[in-house]
């Protein structure tokens, strides 16, 4: 890793990306957030009862969320067995529970193959995918969780009419 | 007040580091500085600017920038804050006579006591290279905007 990380345009939304929720447009909204959060998870309810659809990108900051990382690396590791959006959903649905054997237990509950799941986490490319997020966050000036795009504008915290 | 500006000698002024032990301009010469000034300790606002420079800190260091937080809180809760954020980014004290460093600098709000949110990198020369200042207290300033600042060092 080397080279400073200064000022960029946001990525535009790309196949790569995340898409959640249960519209089916195009989403206009990025959100950069992470899973130890706490207003992340409240803009997640607020986002999934306004039945938006928006692009998620992992913003983890260690030494304010020490556990973002490993769930962001988690939930990748998800992906990679076609299940992205359901452990999203179960690291929102319970923050206080995201050591190793929370991850496992919900791996297990979802049928994945967990001890691919737990290598994968750890690997080399889920790391490079949570961090090409997250410094794609850091380019485009994000400094807090949550920190949403809409139409490429930038509002950090939670809008209060979401 | 403003900020001082690009091109401008940094002032002469004294901190005191975690130590109690003196932090003056004398050692900024040599390398390159960033002293990030922000208004209280403990607001939720500066823990978040914190620990995301904190995350990206390596970065920085690879870029030759050393990182100070500078504040009017006393050393005693500047080390508190740094405790409860689980960073390592050394605080600076301007505590006694208050705010007389942040004044120098042209960053002390003198209706809140307390210095407006703005950076200041210095070169190893001791003459300010870049300097930036919020509109108010809760504009934050990316990282990003540190590394454009390096990056257009001459």
């Amino acid at each position: 890793m080397s080279g400073g990380l200064g000022s960029a345009p946001l990525p535009p939304l790309a196949p790569k990306d995340h898409v959640l929720g249960s519209g089916s447009e195009e989403p206009r909204l990025i959100v950069y957030a992470d899973y130890e959060c706490p207003y992340c998870a409240l803009l997640e309810q607020r986002l999934r009862a306004g039945a938006a659809t928006w692009a998620f990108r992992h913003f983890p900051v260690r030494s304010k969320h020490p556990r973002a990382w490993a769930a962001a690396c988690a939930a990748e590791a998800a992906g990679l067995q076609g299940r992205f959006a359901d452990m999203h959903a179960a690291l929102y649905a319970d923050q206080a529970r995201l050591e190793d054997p929370h991850l496992w237990e919900r791996a297990r509950a979802l049928g994945l193959d967990v001890e691919r799941f737990d290598a994968d986490r750890r690997s080399e490319a889920v790391i490079a995918r949570v961090r090409r997020d997250f410094e794609s966050g850091v380019r485009a000036g994000v400094v807090t969780t949550p920190t949403l795009f809409e139409d490429g504008r930038l509002s950090a915290g939670v809008p209060a009419e979401t | 007040m403003s900020v001082v500006a690009a091109g401008t000698p940094a002032p002469d002024f004294t901190l005191r580091r975690e130590d109690w032990s003196r932090f003056t301009r004398e050692d900024l010469l040599g390398r390159t500085t960033v002293l990030v000034f922000y208004p209280f300790a403990f607001s939720a606002v500066c823990t978040d600017q914190l620990n995301l420079y904190e995350e990206v800190l390596d970065r920085f260091t690879e870029q030759g920038a050393t990182l100070y937080g500078v504040s009017c809180d006393s050393v005693d809760a500047q080390r508190a804050f740094k405790e409860k954020l689980g960073i390592t980014i050394e605080q600076l004290s301007d505590w006694e006579p208050k705010g007389a460093t942040c004044r120098a600098f042209g960053v002390f709000f003198e209706k809140g006591g307390m210095p407006t949110r703005a950076l200041v990198m210095i070169g190893p020369d001791g003459v300010v290279q870049w300097s930036w200042e919020g509109e108010h207290p809760g504009v934050l300033p990316g990282a990003n905007l540190i590394f454009d600042a390096l990056a257009a060092r001459a």
